[in-house]
């Protein structure tokens, strides 16, 4: 390493292996969760994206009563929740709302029990929290093929419906017209979004997972409008901001108060909104039209 | 089961329910649920903050659901509302997660202000909760047909003077206070069930909305007496039962709601093509 980043990185920041697998697991869930998060924003599902974590929470509870890998847990419990917010009608914009809440109402209760069961079977306090915040630097590096897995199976969904996805989040009435079966297209992005997020949340923790999610794929959606343009740059932005986020956490260590280091999620989530405002202010002078227009889709 | 002990937990809880059974009626015509998500969610991190400086939590809670209302209603003006709600949440969890590290609190702390602690509320805790519930009830009233008419038809409701953007701040802000409230009580992961389910199926059972809101507050009143007698004969948490009988009564409507129109509902479908078709066009 070069003399002169030493006062940036602290020494043996390259050579640490926790270190090494928070960068490595950080950026492959940062550009899974940028692509498919696009297509999040632009389907106005943020609420689903932000839901499946918390209640992926419930399964990873779960998981740890049974005492298997939270990442199965995680996993089958949001597939089970996508395919009953689905059910009860997420598809209509005007019940996608409820449709998440009541899931993710009733999930969290699960997690109540389960946490509950957690804490009363064992007495290692943390499971409570590492199950809620995750933590990237506590990752086993043995969990790394099954996530590699989880992320390139989420991502070939997106890609191999990648025209009718984005055709049906755009208008689904002109899908329809098409013929495209928009439903259809529906649960497999469901199927990729629980994925995506399960993936996310059990590695970085329920709240990293929908920054990255939302934060990235939001601002891109500012800087162009064409999809798979997009998609590249939400990636991109996870990316950096998930690695230096790691990076300032690492040099955190000695910082007040002392002894711990500050916590990688809040480094990450403040440099995803910190990006998001800028793209804001930059993107001011957009006609107000366009505006309108935007806000008009929202509803 | 009705010890002088027990009689603050109904009595909080009694409060809590009925004002979430009225908010919660606005919160599902409009579609705010999200929201009603975000606000005690990143609620609780003021109060991980509160602790940090050793100021009481209500003062932490009551400080971050009204900035995290503001900002969604202020970020929410310029893009879509379940992105800037996304993000006002990530960004408080995130100010929680630093205040949590900096501390030195107990897991069962951070468990008892995310899911509750209805059996532990103190006799002087119970005049805050009270008042504030007061104040959001009497605050939903005063603003009830304005509110009513721009959650309903806000495009003519704007045009008649009843502008969006203040309605939408105006409720926020009671969501907050809503917040600020049943945390303490009911936890931040649990006042949402409590917000969402009840109101949710007494809209299946009427349209009226004064009906609805009345119905709202006898159900969510129901579950949390339910749930307090059911947790305190099993001993198994209180949340599990406040999830559990809030997504059974939503699924009760539903059930009515389906029977009750099945004939006049039209069928959603797919069209009949292959999306072959349209790929190649």
């Amino acid at each position: 390493m070069p003399g002169f980043l030493s006062p940036l990185i602290e020494p043996g920041f390259f050579s640490n292996l926790p270190v090494q697998t928070a960068l490595v697991v950080g950026g492959v869930v940062a550009v899974v969760s940028g692509i498919v998060g696009t297509f999040t924003v632009m389907r106005g599902q943020s609420f689903a994206g932000h839901s499946l974590a918390d209640i992926g929470t419930a399964g990873g509870s779960a998981a740890f009563v049974l005492g298997i890998s939270p990442l199965f847990g995680f996993v089958a419990m949001n597939l089970m929740a996508a395919g009953v917010m689905e059910w009860i009608g997420i598809r209509r914009p005007r019940g996608r709302d409820l449709a998440t809440g009541i899931v993710l109402g009733a999930a969290l209760g699960l997690a109540a029990l389960f946490l509950y069961l957690d804490t009363t079977a064992s007495s290692t306090t943390g499971a409570t929290v590492n199950v809620l915040f995750g933590s990237i630097f506590t990752l086993p590096a043995s969990m790394v093929p099954f996530i590699a897995i989880f992320s390139v199976v989420a991502a070939a969904i997106v890609l191999v419906m990648y025209r009718p996805l984005v055709l049906t989040s755009i208008s689904a009435d002109l899908a329809i017209a098409q013929g495209i079966r928009v439903r259809l297209v529906g649960i497999g992005y469901l199927v990729a979004l629980a994925l995506a997020v399960s993936l996310s949340a059990v590695t970085i923790g329920a709240i990293l997972s929908t920054a990255l999610l939302i934060g990235p794929a939001a601002t891109a959606l500012r800087i162009t409008n064409r999809t798979g343009r997009a998609a590249a740059i939400a990636a991109g932005i996870g990316v950096v901001a998930t690695w230096l986020g790691v990076l300032l956490a690492y040099d955190s260590y000695y910082w007040f108060p002392n002894g711990g280091g500050w916590p990688v999620s809040f480094f990450v989530v403040t440099l995803i909104f910190l990006v998001y405002l800028l793209s804001q202010l930059r993107f001011r002078g957009r006609s107000a039209a366009q505006r309108r227009s935007t806000a008009a889709q929202a509803r | 089961m009705f010890s002088a002990l027990m009689l603050n937990a109904w009595g909080s809880a009694s409060i809590v329910a009925i004002v979430a059974g009225v908010v919660g009626f606005f919160i599902v015509l409009r579609g705010s649920a999200f929201a009603a998500h975000a606000l005690p969610n990143g609620a609780f991190a003021g109060a991980a903050g509160a602790s940090l400086i050793g100021v009481d939590a209500i003062v932490g809670l009551a400080v971050f659901s009204v900035l995290g209302a503001l900002t969604i209603a202020g970020l929410g003006r310029r893009a879509r509302h379940d992105v800037a709600t996304a993000l006002v949440i990530v960004v408080m969890l995130g100010l929680g997660s630093l205040f949590l590290s900096m501390t030195t609190e107990y897991a069962p702390e951070i468990y008892s202000l995310l899911f509750g602690e209805v059996l532990g509320v103190s006799s002087s805790e119970l005049v805050p909760i009270a008042v504030i519930g007061v104040v959001c009830i009497a605050a939903v009233f005063l603003v009830y047909r304005p509110l009513l008419f721009s959650s309903v038809m806000p495009e003519v409701a704007e045009a008649r003077g009843v502008g969006r953007g203040r309605m939408e701040v105006v409720f926020l802000l009671v969501v907050a206070l809503t917040t600020t409230m049943a945390v303490p009580v009911v936890g931040a992961l649990l006042i949402f069930s409590l917000l969402i389910s009840p109101a949710a199926a007494a809209r299946s059972f009427t349209d009226r909305p004064f009906t609805a809101m009345g119905l709202s507050v006898v159900i969510a009143l129901g579950t949390v007496w339910s749930a307090i007698a059911l947790a305190y004969l099993s001993n198994l948490p209180i949340g599990f039962f406040v999830g559990s009988i809030g997504a059974g009564t939503y699924a009760v409507g539903r059930g009515w709601a389906g029977w009750r129109n099945r004939r006049s509902r039209p069928r959603m479908g797919a069209t009949g093509r292959s999306p072959a078709t349209a790929q190649s066009s």
